[in-house]
């Protein structure tokens, strides 16, 4: 470890301010006591009590969670299944252009991918002469699909650290292998399938653009919200429900980080025995 | 064996079926309305017009180019010096980094127009010292700007890892072996870190190239970008065929920037640096 000398922890710092300083900001006027998003003008919490008050904004943060915890359940699983079965797969070919197709929604702007699915459910909307057919069930697959690759990038690695012969050695001692595979393989690879997981689940609540692209005018999500209020001149509350976001997020990311130094820890330990 | 291939089939199929219906058909429909007309008849008018889009197209391609420099020149010493900080400061300074990228971007691009504004954050600040109002909203500058914060995370995460995985015993080897600082930079670190460039390079490249809400917030539809002129076609024009044309050549277009890259960066990992 060398050491850092004052000028790059200046560095350091300046480039923080930068990336927070519109945070500063919205939580600054989310606080004004009129309407301007300029100029501050006394302390107040009016926007806070509109906002919760505000009944298309509270439908949104509903929609939103119940689709972030639908979506991202449904990818898990999915991708974790996928995972398996990539992992087994002996065919250097099927399995490369398998990987190819996975990396296709990550590779691709995510403007393509929205209008891409949106095409393809106004051609079936279309073909089977249904109207509107945007909805909760596009946007739903829409967010499970772009979750996907992001899962099963995060179960992968996993699994090619799992040994296999001790999948094979529960089986020969008599293990079915669904069982075995529950007993042996899952618990060495949950880490991976619960990063993958808060990943999908963090993706879907901000996702815009594929969205955007793919949701209807029934079901509006949280940014869709936001971005027809933003269409508009905004007032402070929208600035308060950033504020609200983001101290959510920052005690989710606090409860992860305490969650991953407590399992190191663990891990430490377990190490520290073995050597014993 | 037979059971294990049995097994892998079963555990396959939803994915397979599923990559099949919502990637592959997706791209097959953007390719279908791209070659067809209002009707589902067979025309190549739309690829044709694509040539009126030729400048949005390469104004797009440069401030995405420009975004992503000015990025990579941000984030790398941002990265390089974070390697090298305290552990314990390190694991919270990433979190930090990350914290952004899960706020509503839509918001955070907006609260800049607070900061730019005519009577924004700066300029009553600079009005404080008598200075005339700037002009900094509505600007190609401003939309760079959008660009750069938006996706300034994405380039500092991959290098981060890159560099703090690094092997420190090369760099003491090199100067060791009478090294300066800069050679070793540019022999050891730099060649070292070029996979994480390359990840963070495509991670900025593709969004900034694409975007359509910063250039209307921000270049408050004074700029017009690939991504509006898509967006357009889809949300207000309703001109599905012209604009799957363009997403196709946008598509193309990215594929053939990122082959570029990697033909240079040659890194053979798989999916290149994950956050």
């Amino acid at each position: 470890m060398t050491k850092t000398s004052p000028l790059s922890k200046f560095y350091l710092a300046l480039v923080f301010v930068f990336l927070y300083a519109p945070m500063i900001v919205t939580m600054v006027f989310s606080f004004n006591g009129t309407e301007s998003t300029y100029i501050f003008d006394g302390f107040s919490l009016q926007w806070y009590e509109k906002l919760f008050r505000d009944k298309a904004t509270m439908d949104a943060l509903k929609n939103t969670i119940i689709l972030a915890v639908v979506s991202a359940t449904i990818a898990t699983v999915l991708g974790t299944m996928a995972a398996v079965g990539i992992n087994l797969m002996r065919n250097k070919y099927v399995k490369s252009s398998v990987m190819t197709v996975t990396n296709i929604p990550m590779m691709n702007p995510e403007i393509v991918t929205g209008i891409s699915m949106m095409l393809l459910f106004v051609f079936a909307g279309v073909m089977f002469n249904k109207k509107d057919v945007l909805g909760f069930w596009t946007i739903l697959i829409a967010h499970v699909t772009f979750q996907l690759p992001y899962v099963i990038l995060s179960v992968l690695p996993k699994l090619r650290q799992t040994d296999n012969r001790i999948f094979e050695a529960a089986q020969d001692l008599g293990c079915h292998p669904v069982k075995a595979f529950f007993k042996v393989v899952f618990p060495a690879i949950l880490p991976g399938i619960i990063a993958g997981a808060i990943m999908a689940f963090t993706l879907s609540l901000d996702d815009f653009i594929i969205s955007y692209f793919t949701n209807g005018p029934d079901f509006q999500t949280l940014p869709i919200h936001i971005f027809s209020m933003t269409k508009k001149r905004v007032k402070p509350d929208m600035y308060a429900l950033s504020t609200l976001i983001f101290a959510a997020m920052f005690v989710l990311l606090i409860l992860m980080n305490m969650a991953q130094s407590r399992s190191d820890k663990k891990q430490r330990r377990k190490q520290k025995e073995g050597n014993e | 064996m037979k059971k294990s291939s049995f097994m892998q089939k079963i555990l396959n199929a939803p994915y397979m079926l599923w990559s099949v219906l919502f990637i592959v058909a997706p791209l097959i429909m953007v390719i279908y309305y791209a070659f067809t007309d209002a009707t589902g008849a067979f025309t190549l008018d739309n690829i044709s017009q694509i040539g009126d889009y030729t400048s949005t197209f390469i104004l797009s391609i440069s401030y995405g180019a420009v975004a992503t420099v000015i990025c990579l020149i941000i984030a790398y010493p941002f990265a390089y010096f974070l390697a090298q900080t305290k552990a314990s400061f390190q694991r919270v300074a990433t979190m930090l980094v990350m914290l952004p990228m899960w706020m509503s971007f839509l918001i955070r691009t907006y609260s800049w127009i607070t900061i730019l504004g005519e009577s924004g954050v700066i300029n009553s600040f600079l009005g404080i010292f008598g200075i005339e109002p700037l002009k900094m909203l509505n600007t190609a500058g401003a939309v760079i700007l959008g660009m750069v914060y938006n996706f300034l995370p994405y380039m500092i995460l991959p290098l981060y890892t890159v560099l703090s995985k690094m092997d420190n015993s090369l760099v003491e080897a090199a100067q060791d072996l009478g090294c300066n600082k800069f050679y070793c930079l540019r022999k050891i670190i730099f060649p070292l870190s070029v996979p994480g460039i390359a990840s963070g390079v495509t991670m900025v490249f593709v969004p900034s190239v694409s975007t359509f809400y910063i250039t209307q917030k921000l270049g408050g539809g004074q700029i017009t970008l690939i991504g509006d002129v898509i967006e357009g076609q889809f949300q207000t024009a309703y001109n599905y065929n012209l604009g799957a044309a363009l997403s196709l050549v946008l598509m193309v277009m990215i594929l053939i920037c990122l082959g570029v890259l990697n033909y240079f960066t040659d890194s053979d990992d798989d999916g290149g640096v994950l956050i």
